[in-house]
């Protein structure tokens, strides 16, 4: 009950102020609050920005979910297989790349392809290319920051599956001549498919809210707003110049959005027979 | 007909839905007027904060001995985080400040969430603010009512490098077109500095060359402004700051991202024959590789000898209306901003002062603030005292107008056509 509670109410909140005119003015009591009933999603739906970014927020987020997924599980695989050092090696590894702050993360990643200073185009040899000008190569940057600090909750959760799996099923298919791959797809796959269920909604979760990396790394939405992404577009539009209902009704678009994707996932899987 | 049980259940929850509106704080002002207890003060936080403590606390005692029971107390709030502070006093009367400190391009959007208290009568029955620049008032001013008192402005100039210039023989532009073109000889000669180093996220820098050429941000007063980013004098000046970008002064694929501390680093590094930088830049260039190898001169306008002008910012101090020591209050705002005390913050901190006497006096003793002086005096612009600015602000409008004109991805008159539309958004939604 508390927990429905503590859960409910800033949803209820969020919901209730979308649908009124409320920015600071009216939260410090300068004006009072008009009620403005879908007045804050139809600006938002009118205006052609806000389907742009939308647009650029799934194939971004889409994009992250699936090489944080692919590396993830091979590293989950590659960690079965290895010795027990290198093993903890690349466990340690994971865990300090999960561990790093977002913001760190972000700065390291950005120096790392600085034109000036970095080292990756000194090796590559690329001379003073920037690498946040295009939006694709910027796009790029901050998907390679995000798998970064993303795959190793894929991979410890994985690996722990697999852990799982009774040697004598993997023992069997390998005596039958199948292929690292071959064994991944037709039989850790399904057995996994709870764990790797849980771990790609989580991701989708946090790749479409992704923030951090795209407002640190191209500097607030890149050149002329070309990196936008939702949460940041939020940010921009809405919090920074105080106007709470606008970005209320954005943070809404989000939840339902989110809601939706979670729930056709679930229902597809279902109906391929799985129980979760 | 009876309603269904379900559709009850729904009109019930869309009645409450509707009667009971979000919260709102009663910022109202207060009645009290308490001759004695403590004020509370909050100020920024600077980079090298201790000169400017020592300013305050000598002007803090002598208010304190001025006024018995009276105690001061001040708070350096940090910059970055002042936004949250501000509207957090905002919501709630108790914690706020007295008295504060706010960047002058905020005042709009705090008068309109009630947040700054009317001090017109004080402010003008005050023997020094006669000598307040114009541009300084207008920068405390909303509607015809003055909102606080100007502590200090800050102007941008042209930096330039005296080795380089020296070396290639080129003398300081006189106008807008010879800057373009010394910036072009400069990195034809030289192509590991910019000639000029710009930022399509500068706009500060940007908005001479737009003001310079006779454009306006936006015209109009008070509740009804309109944007006049897109009429044809303002894009003459958008297109001669977006063709400073180019493969011949500094590459859009790297000056694009830019803004105004960007460029004043790439100077003070070493990396450019000139940059656009302020009053307040002066210590990071002395700090920087450039130190004894640069000058500045006010930027010039689109005629010989002119000066293009600049964007007046800056700080003020005002009274907040919960306030409940409403004459002490604005006695000591009176006291933080007076000629003696900017006179002693100059000093402490290289502000410049908003009174044209005493900024005259300190650019006699030091001769670096006489480009910006005469800047100041050849007359500044300002932002658009509207609420919808701070919005238009932090939109970014006017640095993605700027960079889709660098990047190519728009003409000027589409680009600007399309930020005057959203800047017109913003005065409507906010006025």
């Amino acid at each position: 009950m508390v927990l429905g509670g503590l859960l409910l109410y800033p949803i209820y909140q969020l919901g209730l102020i979308s649908f009124f005119h409320y920015t600071q003015a009216q939260v410090s009591g300068g004006e009072p609050a008009t009620f403005e009933g879908f007045g804050n999603y139809s600006e938002l739906f009118s205006d052609g920005e806000f389907w742009r970014v939308l647009l650029a927020t799934v194939l971004f987020a889409a994009a992250c979910v699936a090489s944080t997924l692919a590396v993830g599980c091979a590293l989950a695989v590659l960690l079965t297989r290895v010795r027990a050092l290198p093993r903890l090696a690349l466990m340690l590894a994971a865990l300090g790349a999960w561990a790093t702050p977002a913001v760190t993360g972000s700065t390291v990643w950005l120096f790392l392809f600085d034109p000036d200073f970095g080292p990756v185009n000194r090796i590559v040899g690329l001379g003073d290319h920037s690498w946040t000008y295009g939006r694709i190569s910027a796009f790029f940057l901050v998907l390679l920051e995000v798998v970064w600090c993303s795959f190793p909750f894929v991979m410890v959760t994985v690996y722990a599956g697999i852990r799982a799996v009774p040697a004598e099923v993997l023992e069997a298919a390998a005596l039958d001549g199948a292929s690292q791959w071959r064994i991944w797809r037709s039989v850790l796959a399904p057995m996994l498919r709870p764990i790797l269920t849980v771990v790609t909604i989580q991701s989708v979760i946090w790749d479409f809210k992704v923030f951090t990396q795209i407002y640190v790394m191209t500097n607030g939405g890149g050149i002329a707003g070309q990196n936008l992404v939702l949460n940041v577009y939020a940010y921009q539009q809405a919090f920074a110049s105080s106007q709470y209902s606008l970005g209320s009704a954005i943070g809404i678009v989000m939840l339902l959005i989110l809601l939706a994707v979670t729930l056709v996932y679930l229902r597809l899987l279902r109906r391929q027979g799985e129980e979760l | 007909m009876k309603p269904s049980p379900r559709l009850a259940v729904l009109l019930t929850a869309l009645a409450v839905t509707a009667a009971c509106a979000p919260q709102t704080s009663s910022n109202s002002s207060s009645d009290k007027d308490d001759k004695s207890g403590t004020l509370r003060v909050w100020l920024f936080q600077e980079v090298g904060n201790k000169p400017k403590e020592k300013a305050v606390d000598s002007v803090v005692a002598a208010f304190e001995k001025e006024h018995e029971g009276a105690k001061v107390h001040v708070e350096y709030i940090p910059v970055e985080t002042r936004a949250q502070r501000v509207k957090a006093a905002f919501n709630d009367p108790k914690s706020a400040p007295d008295v504060m400190e706010f960047g002058n391009t905020d005042t709009a959007g705090y008068v309109k969430d009630g947040g700054l208290l009317d001090v017109t009568k004080e402010f003008g029955a005050w023997s020094e603010s006669k000598d307040t620049d114009p541009t300084a008032k207008t920068s405390v001013t909303v509607g015809g009512k003055v909102y606080g008192s100007p502590y200090y402005v800050g102007v941008r100039a042209l930096y330039y490098r005296t080795d380089v210039f020296k070396e290639l023989g080129l003398q300081p532009p006189k106008t807008m077109d010879e800057l373009a073109s010394t910036a072009r000889k400069i990195h034809t000669a030289r192509s590991d500095l910019y000639g000029i180093v710009v930022g399509g996220a500068y706009t500060y820098g940007a908005m001479p060359f737009v003001w310079a050429n006779g454009g306006e941000l936006a015209t109009g007063k008070g509740d009804s402004y309109a944007s006049a980013i897109d009429s044809a004098a303002a894009q003459k000046g958008i297109k001669a700051y977006t063709s400073l970008f180019g493969d011949d002064n500094c590459p859009a694929a790297k000056c694009a991202g830019m803004g105004g501390n960007d460029t004043i680093t790439a100077f003070a590094a070493g990396k450019a024959g000139m940059a656009i930088g302020g009053d307040f830049s002066h210590t990071a260039v002395e700090a920087g590789k450039v130190k004894g190898k640069y000058a500045v001169v006010p930027l010039p306008g689109v005629k010989s000898g002119s000066i293009a002008p600049a964007f007046a910012g800056g700080n003020n101090i005002g009274v907040l209306k919960s306030t409940s020591h409403r004459t002490l209050a604005v006695d000591l705002m009176e006291q933080l901003t007076s000629k003696k005390t900017q006179g002693e913050m100059f000093k402490a901190m290289g502000f410049l002062p908003t009174f044209a006497d005493v900024r005259s006096q300190v650019a006699a003793e030091h001769p670096y603030v006489k480009p910006f002086a005469q800047t100041l005096a050849a007359g500044t612009k300002f932002v658009p005292a509207s609420p919808g600015w701070s919005q238009i602000d932090s939109q970014l409008v006017l640095p993605t107008m700027l960079q889709e004109i660098i990047s190519g991805k728009k003409s000027v008159s589409a680009a600007a056509g399309e930020a005057a539309t959203k800047m017109d958004d913003a005065f409507g939604s906010a006025g």
